[in-house]
């Protein structure tokens, strides 16, 4: 599995299926980026858990804070790693401890452990690393579209006017691979630089 | 199963377009309006923090404007573009996110008149120190590397010469240099050539071109690759540090490979203002759903002309990089092998005076400073665009006293020749 770029069917696959979703670090600073993209989450359908064991007692959205994965009383789809990314393999170590397992590990923009990435897998998760799901379902609906930014799919579909809490349609025509290249190879010869250093 | 990839002219019509959510328009609309309702004060308050996607105000974007941003975006395979009023103002408002007063961009000598004037005045005036480099001797832009620099600008065909510049090459130095490689590529357009493709790692237009290709509306566009590390050092504290008036929020770990396209849009176009029209964007899609076809037959027309006028006796020179012999044949075929576009220069052997004749002779063509248009253009450089640089900026320029510039437009390539045939006559 190649893990510098995604193919759009893999992204959309995990995005359309997956309900429950965890996120470790997630902030209750309604200007951090992961209370942003928890809240674009959960607005657009998702069963959100704020993970943050500092927060514990509070609520985000409604939704209460949990201290840790295992804390979580119900079955999770997708763990969402809002960390740095040497935090990552302890949490996958955790998630792999839960029963029944979640299906995907997502680690966000900027983070990526391949070690961690290895182990998921090993024990048949999906893994996405270095993405962030808001903008990937930004893109893949074409939703961030507004902000001039490269879908990299096209409809010729009458799209509904998106409304609180509605799922978008993910299924348009992907055009990856065409558009972003030359990003993706830039993110390669990045994590190389970083693998040597 | 993935998906068969659309190409080029699937794109120019498709991309960043579809039906119109609420009324079924299938054209894009001109949403010719300032401002967009919210919600409610939450929904207003998450667009303003850059915490949701959608409209807050022309200025910042528009419905109309985005589809243009995002087919742009596709033809050139970049992560996203932002439109501006001009090319000049894409200048401008690209390089703000750059350079701080006191740092330094390289950019080659030979460019369009209007950027070398930008570049040496109004830069200048906000401490924006333009170093000039020869883009026929990369080991020149080597040399004006320094710890100030912050960019490299170039176009991909340099106008009014017509010339090819090996962006590859510029590209290395740029990278070994820690700095972005800026491609003006106006001239070409992403049918012609793909700067990213080649190394780029911003592109820009005026869209007043071949894009809208009408000759009907000023526009320009930033194209951002997604290539370039802006956090790799402390070089670009736009990109790379919380920015104060968003809550502290850094635009390259929150929009990771699109930030500089964000910052072109929540910083510059909200501070220097010059954001494009509705209605000029309107009019640019329209001009882009056949920018395959009107190019291609620039291409072949100006291939035409420019081998007639190789023969005629009154012509001293042509310099058009299709043309077999010419200096930059062999650059042209690699970078841009279906055309070297529609503008070249050629010079005659009588000088200044007979270059005044041609142009007000000439019946079809028309005597104007743009270029890019259906109609077919002429000027006189030296005495118009280019007229406000020195004599020795003039011939860096590719811009001499006996040298006059075509931009070839869409007619019959037999009535172009036969307009310059009776005008080199009479």
């Amino acid at each position: 599995m190649n893990h510098d770029t995604y193919d759009d069917n893999y992204i959309r696959s995990i995005l359309n299926n997956v309900k429950t979703i965890a996120m470790v670090g997630a902030s209750p600073v309604n200007v951090r980026p992961s209370y942003f993209a928890f809240k674009y989450l959960a607005q657009r359908g998702y069963d959100m858990i704020p993970v943050n064991p500092g927060q514990v007692g509070k609520n985000l959205m409604g939704k209460p804070f949990v201290a840790s994965l295992a804390d979580i009383d119900r079955p999770i789809d997708m763990v969402d790693i809002f960390r740095n990314s040497n935090a990552a393999l302890p949490l996958v170590k955790d998630a792999l401890t839960l029963n029944p397992l979640p299906k995907v590990i997502w680690m966000q923009l900027g983070v990526r452990n391949d070690e961690a990435c290895a182990l998921a897998e090993a024990a048949g998760l999906q893994v996405v690393m270095n993405r962030c799901p808001k903008i990937e379902y930004g893109r893949l609906s074409s939703e961030i579209s507004w902000m001039g930014v490269n879908s990299r799919t096209l409809s010729s579909k009458r799209a509904p006017v998106p409304t609180q809490g509605m799922r978008l349609s993910l299924n348009r025509v992907s055009v990856s691979g065409g558009g972003t290249n030359a990003a993706d190879r830039a993110a390669q010869i990045k994590d190389d630089k970083n693998n040597n250093a | 199963m993935t998906d068969r990839l659309p190409g080029f002219a699937t794109l120019a019509i498709h991309a960043g377009a579809q039906p119109d959510p609420t009324t079924g328009a299938r054209n894009t609309p001109i949403y010719q309006t300032t401002s967009f309702v919210f919600n409610d004060a939450d929904h207003a308050a998450s667009l303003f923090g850059l915490q949701s996607f959608g409209n807050i105000y022309t200025r910042l974007g528009n419905p109309t404007t985005a589809v243009l941003e995002e087919r742009v975006a596709a033809l050139e395979g970049g992560t996203a573009a932002v439109a501006t009023a001009s090319g000049h103002a894409a200048q401008v408002t690209a390089l703000q996110q750059l350079l701080r007063p006191g740092d330094e961009f390289i950019a080659a000598r030979k460019l369009y008149g209007g950027s070398i004037n930008q570049f040496s005045h109004a830069f200048k005036s906000f401490g924006w120190n333009v170093v000039w480099a020869d883009p026929d001797d990369i080991s020149t832009f080597e040399r004006a590397v320094t710890p100030r620099t912050r960019a490299i600008f170039i176009e991909s065909l340099a106008n009014p010469s017509g010339s090819v510049t090996d962006i590859e090459a510029i590209s290395a130095v740029a990278r070994k240099a820690g700095v972005p490689l800026i491609v003006d590529n106006t001239l070409a357009s992403p049918y012609l050539i793909r700067p990213i493709d080649h190394g780029a790692d911003i592109v820009l237009h005026s869209l007043t071109k071949f894009l809208g290709g009408h000759g009907n509306s000023i526009g320009g566009i930033i194209v951002d690759a997604g290539t370039f590390d802006w956090s790799r050092d402390n070089k670009y504290p736009i990109l790379s540090e919380p920015r104060p008036e968003y809550h502290g929020i850094k635009l390259q770990e929150t929009f990771g490979n699109f930030a500089f396209a964000i910052a072109c849009r929540v910083l510059g176009l909200r501070d220097l203002g010059a954001a494009l029209s509705p209605f000029n964007a309107f009019l640019f899609l329209t001009g882009i759903e056949t920018l395959p076809l009107r190019m291609q037959r620039h291409c072949d027309n100006a291939k035409a002309v420019a081998e007639w006028l190789s023969a005629h006796p009154a012509v001293n020179e042509v310099n058009y990089a299709g043309l077999t012999g010419n200096r930059y044949n062999n650059l042209a075929r690699k970078y841009s092998p279906k055309g070297a576009g529609a503008l070249f220069t050629f010079t005659l052997k009588g000088g200044y005076d007979a270059g005044v004749s041609l142009v007000s002779n000439l019946k079809l063509f028309s005597h104007l400073a743009n270029i890019g248009d259906t109609r077919s253009l002429v000027i006189h450089p030296a005495s118009t665009t280019h007229s406000q640089l020195t004599d020795e900026q003039k011939i860096q320029a590719g811009a001499g006293p006996d040298l006059v510039r075509l931009s070839i437009g869409l007619e019959d390539k037999e009535d172009l020749i036969a307009d310059l045939d009776q005008a080199l006559q009479a």
